[in-house]
C-alpha cells in the first residue's frame, strides 16, 4: 500500500523506516515544518526515506513541500503520528477528517481523535470508503484492540492493566530501592525512560486516554472522553507507601481500568507483589475479562518508536484494498 | 478458585477470660492448634465485665469447617465464648493512606473508619521516615463483611478527603493475594 506519514517523531520515523520491510511504499512524510512528497502521478516510487530521515537527523528539512501538502499527496493510508492533543484533538482530527473525505484509510498512533472525538471519527468513517484503525494508540506493540476486536467487544466485561511504562518504571524503582519519587524521576529522565516533561505519564493522563479509547471500543452507544475518566497520578506517593505495601506482600502500580459498570478509572492501586499485574520496569500489561473464557493477559512493550510502529504497520496490513 | 466450603473466611470471636496469668495464651492455643490463622487480638485489659471477666476480641481466618472445630475446642478448654462468628468478616482489604497522617489525628481516623463502616481495623503499620510532621504513610488491613468492600472503600475515601489524605486502594476485581 502507499502510505503517507504525518508526524516525524519516534513513531512516525520508525513507521517510515520499517514500512518497506512490510511491503509498503512511503509516498509522503511530514513533520511540523516541512514534508517530503514522492513525485509522479501515482507516487508509486515513493520517497527516499533514508535521505529524508538523514536530513531530519542533521537538523534540516524533510523535503521541499509544506507539511499540509502531505495530506493531499497520493496515498492509500494516512498514518497520523503527530503528538496527541486534548480537547478538540487538533490538528490530528482535521487530518483524519481530510483523509476520510478523500476516501482514504487512516491509521492512528495519535490518541487524541479517538479519545476525545470518537463519535465524530466514527461518523466520518461511516460516510467514507476509508477505514480508521488505531491499534497503536493503546499499549504500543501489544495487540490489545485487535484482541478485543477478535473476541468481540460484547464478550469483554472488563479491562485493567499497567498502561504507562514511565510511571511503572518509577514505581518499580521506588519499591525496589526505597528511593523517593523526585530522585527516581530524575534517574528515569537520564535514562531516557521519562521525557523532559513527564506530566502526562505521571499524572495518569496518558493511561487514562488509553482506557478511554478502550471504553469507546467496548461501549454500546455511549461515548467517552477524558472528562469521563477518574484520574489520579503518582506524583505525591511517598517512598514509605511502597515500603508499607511490601509488608503485606503487595506493591503499588498505576492501574487503568474500564470496570464492568463502564467506569474509567486510573490511579495508584495495591496489587499482589508477585502477581501478574505487578510487571516491572517499562513493561506494560493488559488483562481482559471475558464472558466465557476467563482472563486473558497481554503484556509487552507499551511504548517506543519501533514497537509502536509495528502496531501501526499491523493495522495497515489489516486494511481492505480501496 | 471455587465456591466450595473450603474457602478461608475471616471470623471474629468474642471471649471472656478469667483475670489470671496464662489465660490469654490458653485461649489462643485451641485456635492455633485447630488450623485457625490469628489475624488480631484486641485485649481490653482495663475493661472488666460485670462478672469480673476480661473481654477479648479475636479475629481469625479459617475455613467454615475449621472454624466450628475451633469454637468447639475453645468451649472444651473451658473458655467462655460469648459470640462466635456473628460477624462473618469475609473480605480482607489492605489500603495505604499517605499524607499528614499523624497531624490529622490517626486515632480519630481509625475510629471513624470503624464507626462509619461495617469494617474492623485488624492491622496497622505506620512509616514516617521524615518525622511525623512530614508526609507519612499508614497501611491498614480492614476486615469487612462479604460484599461490603466497595462501600467501605467509599467511606474511607470520604474520611480521607476531609483530612486531605490520599487513599491508595487495593485493585478490586483483580487477583487477590
Amino acid at each position: 500500500m502507499n502510505v503517507a506519514v504525518l508526524g516525524a517523531g519516534a513513531v512516525g520515523t520508525a513507521v517510515a523506516d520499517l514500512a518497506g520491510d512490510y511491503g509498503h511504499t512511503v509516498t509522503a512524510l511530514a513533520d511540523s515544518s516541512s514534508a517530503a512528497i514522492a513525485g509522479g502521478e501515482s507516487g508509486d516510487d515513493g520517497i527516499d526515506v533514508a535521505d529524508a530521515l538523514a536530513a531530519k537527523r542533521a537538523g534540516e528539512r524533510l523535503g521541499d513541500a509544506a507539511p499540509d501538502d502531505a495530506l493531499e499527496a497520493e496515498y492509500d493510508v494516512l498514518v497520523e503520528a503527530t503528538p496527541t492533543t486534548l480537547g478538540d484533538a487538533q490538528p490530528g482530527f482535521g487530518h483524519v477528517a481530510r483523509a476520510l473525505e478523500r476516501d482514504r484509510h487512516v491509521v492512528l498512533a495519535n490518541k487524541g481523535p479517538v479519545a476525545e472525538r470518537f463519535g465524530e471519527v466514527r461518523d466520518l468513517e461511516a460516510e467514507s470508503a476509508g477505514t480508521v484503525r488505531f491499534e497503536a494508540t493503546v499499549g504500543g506493540a501489544m495487540p490489545v484492540l485487535s484482541t478485543i476486536e477478535d473476541f468481540d467487544p460484547d464478550q469483554i466485561t472488563a479491562v485493567r492493566g499497567v498502561l504507562n511504562g514511565t510511571a511503572n518504571f518509577i514505581l518499580t524503582r521506588m519499591g525496589a530501592e526505597g528511593l523517593g519519587y523526585e530522585h527516581v524521576l530524575a534517574e528515569a529522565q537520564d535514562l531516557g525512560v521519562a521525557e523532559a516533561d513527564p506530566t502526562f505519564d505521571v499524572d495518569g493522563t496518558d493511561a487514562a486516554l488509553k482506557c478511554v479509547i478502550v471504553a469507546n471500543v467496548l461501549a454500546d452507544g455511549r461515548e467517552y472522553t477524558l472528562d469521563d475518566a477518574e484520574v489520579q497520578g503518582i506524583e505525591d506517593i511517598p517512598g514509605s507507601a511502597l515500603e508499607l505495601a511490601t509488608e503485606d506482600a503487595r506493591t503499588i502500580r498505576l492501574i487503568g481500568e474500564v470496570t464492568p459498570a463502564g467506569e474509567v478509572r486510573v490511579g495508584p492501586r495495591l496489587v499482589p507483589e508477585h502477581g501478574t499485574l505487578a510487571v516491572t520496569g517499562t513493561e506494560n500489561i493488559v488483562q481482559l475479562e471475558t464472558e466465557h473464557a476467563g482472563r486473558l493477559n497481554v503484556s509487552g512493550r507499551g511504548a517506543g518508536g519501533p514497537e509502536t510502529a509495528t502496531a501501526v504497520l499491523a493495522d495497515v496490513g489489516r486494511l481492505p484494498e480501496l | 478458585m471455587s465456591d466450595s466450603t473450603d474457602e478461608v473466611r475471616a471470623y471474629t470471636v468474642r471471649l471472656e477470660l478469667v483475670d489470671e496469668p496464662g489465660e490469654l495464651l490458653r485461649a489462643l492455643e485451641p485456635i492455633a492448634n485447630n488450623g485457625g490463622n490469628l489475624l488480631s487480638i484486641f485485649h481490653e485489659r482495663g475493661n472488666v465485665t460485670p462478672r469480673g471477666h476480661i473481654p477479648v476480641e479475636v479475629d481469625l481466618e479459617a475455613t467454615p469447617e475449621r472454624f466450628d472445630v475451633v469454637v468447639d475446642a475453645l468451649r472444651e478448654a473451658g473458655i467462655n465464648v460469648i459470640q462466635a462468628g456473628a460477624h462473618h468478616y469475609s473480605e480482607s482489604l489492605t489500603i495505604v493512606l499517605t499524607g499528614h497522617i499523624v497531624n490529622t489525628d490517626l486515632s480519630n481516623t481509625l475510629s471513624r473508619i470503624q464507626e462509619s463502616t461495617d469494617a474492623n481495623v485488624t492491622d496497622l503499620s505506620l512509616s514516617a521516615p521524615e518525622g511525623t510532621d512530614d508526609v507519612s504513610s499508614a497501611r491498614l488491613r480492614l476486615a469487612t463483611e462479604e460484599g461490603q468492600a466497595a462501600a467501605t472503600l467509599a467511606t474511607v475515601r470520604d474520611i480521607a478527603d476531609e483530612k486531605d489524605l490520599r487513599v491508595i486502594e487495593p485493585l478490586m476485581g483483580g487477583e487477590v493475594a
